[in-house]
């Protein structure tokens, strides 16, 4: 895969040119903001910029009280610190007030590859998505990430961003609208529909070249972003029209979109669906590729998982 | 140092009688709730609300009225009576507290009570909630103030002393905390449960102006909080020493009122010696 962009650089360039533009973003960070890239934010706008050490549960409920007071925080930190350790001020604090605080998880999945499962974030989407009143939103490259940022600013509510370490294939391009809420179709296809979010929609888009080529498999590709709201009407019409269902994620397998996607399917239409992602395990320490492939996430396990799914189709 | 007339006084007790009068009343009907934690903190809220906080009832978002945060939650039909006597919402709806449908919760809930400035209830948020609006405060150049009541119990939590270290390092002189230091907590004393001592040594060390008080003595608690707001360059704390339960001897340092509903005979001798403190002046 060529055109690679690094999504946490484009999170910090991002966050500098809001900051440009809007007065009341205010920036949090947990001492990790030069992984982050919080740092570009610090070093532009440093009476902006709190970096609250290693607290988070300080520094997230610190977002709340400066949201009350009328400022847009962002609050950064990796994705597995602000979903477990400052969650319960995510949902006191934050989801059941319906503050206006942007929690910007960084490091999702796999991606702080080498760190150890200590520092993987597998977990988190799957306890966003239960607390009311959250927006749990995750991008799939540098520009959606880009865009991401300025809509989330403009949105009046909580949001858990969650955001990769990794540099991704290029998706979108600079005129791509992007709607909290609205999934997206990439890929036009009859026999089964691919729903991938984060850095596993290019992997996804990968795997339906092969299908088409390789198997005859006329796969339909779509992204999810906003994992909550989720995109029903997008769901329920692939499932209308292609009859099986794969979900893909950087994520377990329990919880995350694998979830979501089911839940709606078997309120609508229960079609017959498998599941891309971690296998209710820990991984371990390693290169982000080899972890991949070896935790199931690879284009081949794509491949796999579809051709096993079509067999149940009815 | 600040003058408070006799007068003044005498109100303010008048008051902090009533409001722990309304809080027995609040959960002897809703049959549930916190009355020791209510009624040591009386004379605090009270002075806080019917003398020293910047605030308009009759616009609850004016953007320059100081905030005061119920750290310590459960302590809300204490909050509630104030808000109520204050003029926030009719004073009716006390006697909703915790019943479906109710604008009040079992813990302070910001979208629903008007005058509550933030939903508190699991301990350890409210600290570090006033950090935050503090930061806002001076990022603003705004010359509100931030209060924030704590409890001694709730201290165990180690979010408070995070949003210590931070309070210190914005050089928050904008926020004040009070502990309502009752030395109980839900499942006996504080010194057995958790011992906090030496309290003041901790704070202090932490960079905090730090204040001992008696937290039943209206005057000494109106002089503190005027004196904390003249303090530059630090946040303040003022450790205010209060009975859990006061005012009802059989509720006095007794770690079962914590969280306990009267029966109707301990109901009824509760408002008698309530009143009765009012007859002895």
């Amino acid at each position: 895969m060529d055109n690679l962009a690094s999504i946490r650089d484009a999170f910090g360039r991002a966050l500098v040119k809001l900051g440009e533009k809007n007065e009341k973003v205010v920036v949090l960070d947990a001492d990790v903001s030069t992984s982050t890239r919080t740092a570009f934010f610090h070093e532009k706008f440093p009476d902006r910029f709190f970096n609250f050490g290693v607290a988070e549960g300080n520094m997230m409920d610190a977002a709340a009280g400066l949201a009350l007071v009328g400022k847009i925080p962002f609050v950064s930190t990796f994705s597995s610190l602000a979903s477990l350790r400052a969650l319960e001020q995510i949902r006191t604090s934050i989801a059941y007030p319906k503050l206006n605080v942007k929690i910007v998880g960084g490091y999702g999945g796999l991606s702080d590859f080498k760190d150890g499962p200590t520092h993987h974030s597998i977990c988190d989407l799957a306890i966003i998505r239960s607390i009311p009143n959250m927006t749990l939103i995750v991008p799939a490259d540098a520009i959606e990430t880009e865009k991401a940022i300025y809509m989330v600013a403009q949105y009046e509510g909580p949001v858990y961003l969650r955001l990769s370490r990794a540099e991704v294939p290029m998706l979108f391009d600079k005129n791509y609208k992007m709607e909290i809420g609205k999934g997206n179709l990439l890929k036009e296809g009859k026999d089964i529909t691919l729903i991938a979010t984060g850095i596993m929609v290019a992997r996804v888009l990968e795997a339906a070249k092969l299908l088409e080529n390789k198997e005859k498999i006329d796969a339909r590709v779509i992204e999810i972003h906003t994992l909550k709201p989720i995109d029903v009407d997008i769901i329920i019409r692939a499932a209308d029209d292609t009859g099986a269902i794969v979900t893909a994620e950087e994520h377990s397998i329990i919880g995350g979109l694998a979830g979501a996607v089911a839940e709606v399917i078997v309120e609508n239409n229960p079609v017959p669906m498998e599941r891309v992602g971690i296998k209710d395990t820990f991984a371990e320490s390693g290169e982000y590729n080899d972890l991949l492939e070896k935790y199931g996430m690879g284009i081949e396990h794509i491949i796999v998982t579809a051709k096993k799914v079509m067999k149940r189709k009815r | 140092m600040s003058f408070h007339s006799e007068k003044l006084i005498a109100e303010l007790t008048e008051m902090a009688r009533n409001l722990r009068i309304q809080v027995v009343k609040m959960i002897y009907k809703a049959e549930s709730g916190h009355p020791g934690g209510s009624l040591s903190a009386a004379d605090i809220v009270t002075a806080l609300y019917f003398h020293h906080l910047n605030i308009d009832p009759a616009q609850p978002h004016w953007p320059e009225r100081d905030r005061f945060i119920l750290s310590k939650g459960h302590a809300a039909p204490l909050l509630y009576a104030a808000l109520a006597e204050r003029g926030y919402f009719p004073k009716e709806e006390l006697g909703t507290l915790r019943s479906i449908g109710s604008i009040l919760q079992g813990h302070p809930d910001i979208l629903k009570t008007p005058g509550v400035e933030m939903t508190t209830g699991i301990l350890g948020h409210g600290l570090s909630v006033g950090v935050g609006m503090a930061i806002g405060a001076k990022l603003d150049h705004k010359n509100y103030r931030i209060y924030v009541l704590l409890g001694d119990g709730e201290l165990d939590t180690g979010f408070n002393w995070e949003a210590a270290l931070s309070a210190h390092k914005y050089h928050l002189d904008n926020l004040t905390a009070i502990v309502d230091l009752n030395g109980v907590q839900l499942d006996g004393p504080t010194n057995e449960i958790m011992p906090l001592e030496p309290v003041v040594d901790k704070w202090r060390s932490f960079n905090w102006h730090t204040i001992e008080i008696d937290g039943h003595n209206i005057k000494q608690i109106l002089d503190t909080l005027d004196e904390t707001k003249h303090l530059h360059g630090k946040p303040s704390i003022i450790i205010a020493h209060t009975i859990k339960g006061k005012g009802v001897s059989f509720m006095e340092n007794k770690s079962i009122w914590h969280g306990r509903v009267p029966n109707k005979e301990e109901f009824e001798i509760a408002l008698k010696e309530l009143q009765k403190e009012n007859d002895n002046g």
